[in-house]
């Protein structure tokens, strides 16, 4: 039964119509109008207006109980119409010419309609728009559609998308600060893969507690605090080392534990609770650390599992083997691992230190909780 | 006679929802509460009135209770008939589905046997029923000696020196272990070890069990492969730090890892105790033996394999069996046989005391004791036999079944398996909880989906024992092939079941336990007073 108006709950949907364009004819990316336009020249075929369907088609059921909000044609009015959904109208784009603007100022409007949750349905790129429309103002859940999806802000199918929308509505889902990441399209394309941090974004994670346990699982390690309690747990056992923060928001949480204003996107040098420097570069961190013992608090980032490699090129090979393999201390929750579907990867640019690091590591997944989890380069 | 499904039929057949045959319909009553049916002035018994010399005896004697303990007002009890009394309860156990009301096929990890009528009765017999705990030991020698005949054959099935029955459940069993294990450190002055081993697809009580004791825990996930956690991985989680290992053997998955023993050396190596949790005995039972693969201690659950009833979170058994270097750490008292006569040991200095009352739960003792009698080692070695073989029967048959795969296909499985309906979900966005509450419409018992952390994804997880015939089990096929080719034509009967079932869908929308109504005071103070689903 439909409920009144006024209590329908709002969602935002945006879909990138170029999203992913590129990746089947092999241009590595979908970012910039020259690539859009070579990539259609090469013949793709826009992709991701299928895959918000994907998800919407598995929500018809809520059309009645949800308003849906969207930007006109191509960028999510065609799409919900399709799936049986009335949406409500905002702003207006030149239907077969949008670009990363229009996903900016579509996020914002939607935002400023008063969307709970936003859909948006592209890759990297477009998540780093919505990243800098709203941050962490609107809660989303990325459709994955584009070719690269190193953040850790999308579904792992639109299918999962919709289970996730289903879990927000009825009140089921805890929001988590999720990274966005995005490589420079243009060193991609040449072999260099240096993705960077961009934000954060809240993502909604859905958990059925009462359902999954048979006789009530363990006290729930699976939040960022749980996890930052456990390195709080591991620096009372070390005090006296140099602690280096990497980047992350499950990172940065141990930084909020400490009571320290650590930075999200940069790498900070703690030690006995006091915050020595923020946002060092290599070059200091080398410095800070010369006849000092260190420690390394890290996490994978991202959708890939990446804990060296990715938004975190300050961690530089040397670093990594002047601190050494035993003093790394590696931090993730257990939906994120889970989510990871396989091994955590490292990507130092340098073949002999991602061997160093390569077999099973202790991950901190909360207080006096550890799991053992497999490294690949 | 029960009616087989084909599921191609079958799937022509569907319509309405209200259409369908499953075979099965619940027995519905509109069956309020005893206090709901209460009307004043109904009584049950009229008692004849009170002779006057006993009234001559009694008057006052009320008044010799301390006031505290008097009644100001009458209990508020309810005002029904006894026939009503009988017929209520009746009606409560009509709508209520249990293991004696449906084949069981599908309770994976619970080993949910058939409990002989007869270990019943040999259990309700007059004197031992009539035994009290506190009676003298010289009185508790019947009982004593059974109790000390299952002791012998648990320690000969467990290759270990000592048993105790005290715990009352498996979590008990593998809290117990973990007591021990600290014990035994501290009687080393090996305190600093701090650190217990468990896996991901141990019996969730392991790293509970480790955590409660003060353990930190540091859980290893199986190979994607091969199903096993892998002597690499062992390598990573252990350290000086290292008090032991706590797993389930074999695997919550149905997989027997290949490499426990070695596993238990590098533990012993390391300084470690091994602990095994067998649980789930049922699939290698007379097959192998904990203490020969070296580990220091196993537990059993006298509910699972040794065939007790599980009774509804009613009293479990676990029994502990240890090596000859643990007896010592074992829960007082002890149960010693001097080669005369049976007593109970309380004198064990450095034991970890008491972790339950009087000498454990006796009755689920004496019934696995005649479970044990009467089938003999032949007859465990073809139960474990016949529950493996009923297993795989399942498992070739369920594959058949589209949209379900199997965890570790590489895999041959023991007593129990894992599945996955990730691909029927990824099809049609049934989930594997849609599926088992659409299973309860055919009048069969649903399935146990998975131990937390969920590794597999849309998990099934049955476990067949050597208890249910081969009609029972191609029933459960049945119902799983029509199930899918509802997912896949009509998704919205599954999404919406059950329909034929006592109560609808349960709605579990609370973000954390700790909104769980546990009781029907708290239900109502969350929900107002109308009544649920």
């Amino acid at each position: 039964m439909a409920n009144p108006a006024e209590h329908r709950r709002r969602l935002g949907l945006i879909v990138n119509p170029l999203a992913g364009i590129g990746g089947r004819v092999g241009l590595k990316g979908s970012d910039g109008t020259t690539i859009v336009a070579r990539a259609l020249a090469l013949g793709a075929v826009p992709s991701a207006e299928q895959r918000a369907a994907q998800t919407l088609a598995a929500l018809c059921d809520l059309a009645d109980a949800v308003v849906l909000g969207t930007y006109p044609a191509e960028m999510g009015a065609r799409t919900a119409r399709a799936c049986g959904f009335e949406p409500a109208l905002l702003g207006s784009i030149v239907s077969g010419r949008t670009t990363a603007d229009d996903t900016r100022r579509a996020a914002s409007d939607l935002h400023r309609w008063g969307a709970e949750l936003l859909l948006f349905a592209g890759g990297d790129g477009t998540a780093r728009d919505v990243a800098a429309a709203t941050g962490m103002a609107l809660p989303v859940i990325g459709i994955p559609a584009g070719v690269k999806i190193h953040s850790s802000v999308f579904a792992v199918t639109p299918r999962r998308a919709a289970e996730v929308v289903r879990g927000f509505v009825a009140g089921r889902s805890r929001l988590e600060e999720r990274e966005v990441l995005d490589v420079d399209e243009d060193l991609f394309r040449s072999g260099v893969v240096a993705p960077r941090l961009f934000g954060c974004l809240p993502v909604p994670c859905v958990h059925d507690l009462v359902q999954r346990a048979k006789a009530g699982s363990r006290s729930d390690p699976s939040t960022t605090r749980g996890v930052a309690l456990g390195v709080l747990e591991e620096m009372e056992r070390d005090p006296e080392a140099l602690y280096i923060l990497g980047p992350g928001s499950t990172v940065k949480a141990v930084g909020d534990q400490l009571g320290l204003e650590t930075t999200l996107l940069g790498v900070d040098l703690v030690q006995g609770g006091r915050l020595l420097g923020r946002d060092l570069s290599e070059a200091q961190l080398l410095e800070a650390i010369d006849r000092h013992r260190a420690r390394i608090v890290v996490t994978a980032i991202g959708g890939q599992g990446h804990v060296f490699g990715r938004g975190n090129q300050q961690l530089s090979p040397r670093l990594i083997r002047q601190v050494g393999r035993d003093n790394i201390l590696v931090i993730a929750t257990l939906d994120k691992l889970h989510a990871l579907e396989g091994p955590l990867r490292v990507d130092t640019g340098d073949p002999d230190c991602d061997q160093l690091l390569e077999g099973y590591v202790r991950v901190i997944t909360g207080p006096r909780d550890q799991v053992v989890w497999r490294v690949v380069a | 006679m029960v009616k087989t499904f084909e599921p191609g039929v079958e799937a022509e057949r569907m319509t309405r929802y209200g259409e369908i045959d499953t075979g099965y319909r619940a027995p519905r009553w509109h069956e309020t509460t005893l206090y709901e049916q209460s009307r004043p002035g109904t009584v049950n018994q009229i008692l004849p009135s009170i002779e006057p010399e006993l009234a001559a005896e009694t008057t006052g004697i009320v008044d010799t209770l301390p006031a505290a303990a008097r009644r100001a007002v009458p209990p508020a009890l309810p005002e029904v008939s006894e026939p009503e009394i009988l017929r209520h309860y009746i009606r409560c156990s009509q709508m209520t589905f249990g293991y004696d009301s449906g084949s069981n096929v599908g309770v994976g990890t619970c080993t949910m046997k058939y409990s002989p009528r007869l270990n019943e009765e040999i259990a309700r017999l007059p004197k031992l029923r009539d035994l009290h705990p506190l009676e003298p030991e010289a009185a508790l020698q019947g009982v004593l000696e059974l109790m000390y005949g299952l002791r012998n054959w648990l320690r000969e099935l467990a290759g270990m020196d000592e048993v105790t029955f005290q715990p009352r459940g498996g979590g008990h069993g593998a809290y117990t272990d973990a007591l021990m294990i600290r014990a035994h450190h501290r009687a080393r002055n090996q305190n600093h070890r701090d650190e217990m081993i468990t896996c991901a697809v141990s019996h969730p009580c392991n790293p509970a069990a480790a955590a409660a004791a003060g353990f930190r825990v540091i859980s290893l996930y199986p190979d994607p492969v091969t199903g096993e956690i892998g002597i690499e991985a062992l390598r990573a989680a252990i350290s000086p730090r290292t008090a032991g290992i706590m797993v389930t053997a074999p695997y919550d998955t149905g997989v027997f890892d290949s490499k426990i023993a070695e596993y238990a050396r590098l533990v012993h190596d390391a300084g470690g105790v091994v602990s095994l949790d067998q649980a789930n005995f049922n699939g290698v039972m007379t097959r192998m033996r904990a203490g020969d693969l070296g580990a220091d201690m196993v537990h059993f659950n006298l509910h699972k394999t040794f065939s007790t009833p599980h009774g509804s979170y009613g009293p479990g058994a676990c029994a502990v069996a240890v090596k000859e270097g643990f007896v010592p750490f074992l829960p007082v008292p002890l149960l010693r046989f001097d080669g005369e006569s049976y007593h109970l040991d309380h004198d064990l200095p450095l034991s970890i005391g008491k972790v339950g009352t009087f000498l454990g739960m006796v009755p689920n003792v004496v019934k696995a004791y005649a479970y044990v009698l009467a089938m003999g080692q032949d007859g465990l070695r073809a139960a474990s036999e016949w529950a493996v073989i009923n297993n795989n029967y399942l498992i070739r048959k369920l594959l058949e079944v589209r949209g379900l795969a199997i965890s570790y296909p590489n895999r041959r499985k023991l007593q129990e398996a894992r599945f996955t309906l990730r691909k029927l979900f990824e099809d049609t966005g049934v989930t594997t909880t849609d599926f088992n509450y659409r299973l309860a419409d055919f009048g069969v018992a649903t399935y146990f989906e998975s131990h937390v952390p969920r590794i597999i994804d849309e998990p099934v997880t049955p476990e067949p024992t050597e208890g249910q015939s081969k009609r029972d089990l191609d029933r459960f096929i049945a119902a799983f092939h029509q199930i899918s080719a509802e997912a896949y034509r009509e998704p919205e009967i599954v999404k919406t079941a059950p329909h034929r079932c006592i109560v609808r869908r349960e709605v579990h929308d609370y973000r954390s336990l700790t909104e769980v109504p546990f009781t029907w005071r708290v239900w109502r103070r969350m929900h107002g007073d109308g009544q649920p689903g």
